[in-house]
C-alpha cells in the first residue's frame, strides 16, 4: 500500500521540505567550497608554477573573460556529442531489437559485443579523421556514436530478454503474437535498462568528442582549444575550457536522467529517488 | 443442446527432454462446466505442467487435450480461458486498470468498452477507487485480485489458477478463498485450481483429484459435496474434516514418500 512512502528517519526539529532538502545538498556544497579555498591557498602558498596548477580564482576570471569564445567552442563540440549520441543509441537499440527477436544471432553477436566494450575505441580517431576528413564533425561524431553504441545495444538486450516466464505465458494466454509481446512487454521491460545506458552514453559521448578533436580538427572545437592554448603557455585557458566541457557534460547527463524520470514515472526505483 | 466437457484429457502424458524425467504419465479427467477442480498433490506431481497443458502453454508429450469441445491451441487462440499465477504477474508500467485492460485490448475493445468493463471487474474484486494505482503500490492480496480480474475481464468460461494463494498470509488467503467462490458463483465459470494445501481445496471445490509425484498421475479424485454456498461455517463443519482427512489419506496412500506439502513446486 504505501510505497509512495520514503523512509525518513525521525530526527529532532525536522523543518519544512526546503530545509530538508537544503541540509541534504549542505555537506555536498561545504565541500566544494572547501575544496576550491584549499586549492587556492596551496597554489599561493607553495607558489606554484601556472603550468602546473593555475589558482581557482584565475580559471574562473578567464572563465568569464573569455565567454564568447569558450560557449562558442563548446556549443561546436556539444553539437558533435550529440549527433554522435544520437547515432550510437539509435543504432544501439535498434540492433539489439533486431538480435534480440533471434536467438541464433544473440547467441553469435553477444560475445563479440562485449568483448568490443574493452577496445579503446578512441585509439581509431585517427582513422575516422582520415575517413570522414579532419575538419568534417562527422569524424568526431563516429567515435562518440561507436562509443555508445555498445553499452546501449547490451543494456537494451538484457533488458529485452531479461523478462519472467510468466510474463510470457500470461501474453501467450490472451493469444498475443510475438509483436505485441514485444511492444507490450518486452519493450517496456527494457526502458529502465535502456536509460541507464543512455546516461552513461550521454558521459562518452561527451568524452569522446573532445578527445577525438585532440587529434585535430577545426579551430572552433573545445578539444583542439584545449590542446592549442595549452601548448601555447596559456594553461588559465585550458582549464577554463575544460571548466566548460564538464558543465556541458553535466547537463547532457541531466538532461537524460530528467527524461528517464518523466517517461519511468511508473518505475518503483523511480518513485524512490523523490 | 448437449453440454460438452469443459475440458478433457485422454491418456496426457509429458517427459521432459532433460534427464528424461517424466513429469505426467496417462492422465484422464473430464471437467465439466461450472465445475471448480482443485489438482492437489506434492512437490514436483506436475500439477502445475498439466494446468499448462489444459492452457496450450505447454505441449504434452502424448495424449489428447479437448477444451471446449477444440484443440487447446485452438482454445487458446480464441481466449477461451483466463490464468492467474502464484506471483500477480502484474506489469508495473500499466496502471491497475491499465492491467486489467490488457486482454480487452489485445481482443481489440473499444476505449468505452474496455473502460465500463474495467470498471465492473473492480466492483467484482472489491478495488474500486485504486484504477490509477500502480501493482507496487497495492499489497500481495490487492495484486493478486486485480490478476484476477484481469483473468475474468473477458468472461472467459474456464479459469485457470496456479497456486493464486500460494504467496499470501493465512487470513488474506480464507478472504479471498470466499471472494473467489462468490465470483465463481457470479460468473459460472469452470474452475481448474492448482494448490499445496489440503483445507483449501476442500473448502473450495466440487471435486478434488489428488496426485502422486514421480511420475505424475492422478490417484484418486474425491468429489467434496459439502452444501454451497460455503461460508466461514462450513470450515467448523464436521464433514468439512471429515473430507479434508480422506484427501490427505489420498495424498499419503498415493505416493508413500515424499508428502511434504509445504515446499513450494519446483518444476
Amino acid at each position: 500500500m504505501s510505497g509512495l512512502a520514503v523512509e525518513q528517519p525521525p530526527g529532532p526539529g525536522i523543518g519544512s521540505r526546503t530545509t530538508r532538502q537544503a541540509r541534504q545538498w549542505l555537506p555536498a556544497a561545504a565541500v566544494l567550497v572547501l575544496g576550491l579555498g584549499l586549492w587556492e591557498g596551496l597554489v599561493a602558498a607553495f607558489a606554484v608554477q601556472r603550468f602546473l596548477l593555475p589558482p581557482p580564482s584565475d580559471i574562473l576570471q578567464t572563465f568569464w573573460n573569455e565567454r564568447g569564445t569558450l560557449w562558442g567552442a563548446g556549443w561546436y563540440t556539444f553539437k558533435e556529442a550529440v549527433g554522435g549520441f544520437a547515432i550510437g543509441c539509435s543504432a544501439g537499440v535498434l540492433f539489439a531489437l533486431v538480435v534480440a527477436r533471434w536467438t541464433l544471432l544473440r547467441v553469435a553477436v553477444m560475445p563479440y559485443a562485449i568483448a568490443a566494450s574493452a577496445i579503446p575505441i578512441i585509439a581509431f580517431a585517427p582513422i575516422t579523421n582520415q575517413w570522414f576528413g579532419l575538419l568534417n564533425p562527422l569524424s568526431k561524431m563516429m567515435i562518440a556514436a561507436v562509443l555508445c553504441f555498445f553499452p546501449v545495444f547490451v543494456n537494451t538486450l538484457r533488458g529485452l530478454t531479461s523478462v519472467r516466464t510468466s510474463s510470457i505465458e500470461l501474453m501467450r494466454s490472451y493469444a498475443a503474437g510475438e509483436l505485441a509481446i514485444f511492444r507490450r512487454v518486452r519493450f517496456p521491460n527494457a526502458l529502465p535498462y535502456i536509460f541507464s545506458a543512455l546516461k552513461v552514453a550521454s558521459v562518452l559521448a561527451m568524452i569522446g568528442a573532445v578527445v577525438a578533436e585532440y587529434f585535430g580538427g577545426s579551430q572552433e572545437a573545445l578539444g583542439v582549444q584545449i590542446r592549442n592554448s595549452a601548448a601555447l603557455f596559456a594553461f588559465e585557458t585550458a582549464w577554463a575550457a575544460i571548466l566548460v566541457a564538464s558543465v556541458l557534460g553535466v547537463a547532457f547527463y541531466l538532461a537524460i536522467a530528467l527524461i528517464e524520470h518523466a517517461t519511468l514515472d511508473w518505475h518503483p526505483s523511480a518513485r524512490a529517488a523523490d | 443442446m448437449t453440454e460438452a466437457a469443459a475440458v478433457s484429457l485422454r491418456q496426457v502424458g509429458r517427459t521432459f527432454a532433460a534427464g528424461n524425467v517424466v513429469a505426467l504419465e496417462a492422465i484422464d479427467l473430464e471437467i465439466q462446466p461450472r465445475e471448480f477442480i482443485s489438482l492437489i498433490g506434492p512437490s514436483g506431481c506436475g500439477k502445475s505442467t498439466l494446468l499448462r497443458i489444459i492452457g496450450d502453454l505447454i505441449q504434452p508429450s502424448s495424449g489428447e487435450v479437448v477444451v471446449n469441445g477444440k484443440t487447446a491451441h485452438r482454445a487458446r487462440l480464441d481466449r477461451d480461458y483466463g490464468i492467474v499465477f502464484q506471483d500477480a504477474v502484474l506489469y508495473d508500467w500499466r496502471t491497475v486498470a491499465r492491467n486489467i485492460a490488457l486482454p480487452l485490448e489485445l481482443a481489440g475493445w473499444d476505449r468505452a468498452r474496455r473502460e465500463q468493463r474495467v470498471g465492473e471487474m473492480l466492483q467484482l474484486v472489491e478495488l474500486t477507487g485504486f484504477e490509477k494505482r500502480h501493482p507496487w503500490e497495492l499489497s500481495g492480496g490487492m495484486q493478486q485480485r486485480v490478476s484476477i480480474a484481469r483473468a475474468l475481464s473477458f468472461s472467459p468460461a474456464l479459469l485457470l489458477m496456479d497456486e493464486p494463494f500460494g504467496a499470501l498470509d493465512e487470513m488474506t488467503r480464507e478472504r479471498l478463498n470466499a471472494e473467489l467462490l462468490g465470483i465463481w458463483a457470479e460468473t459460472g465459470s469452470t474452475v481448474v485450481f492448482v494448490t499445496h494445501s489440503i483445507a483449501e481445496a476442500v473448502f473450495l471445490s466440487t471435486r478434488v483429484a489428488v496426485m502422486s509425484a514421480r511420475p505424475g498421475r492422478i490417484t484418486q479424485i474425491v468429489p467434496i459435496d459439502l452444501p454451497q454456498p460455503r461460508t466461514q461455517a462450513t470450515r467448523e463443519d464436521p464433514s468439512f474434516f471429515e473430507l479434508v482427512t480422506r484427501v490427505r489419506a489420498a495424498l499419503h496412500g498415493g505416493s508413500g514418500r515424499d508428502t511434504d506439502l509445504s515446499l513450494a513446486e519446483a518444476e
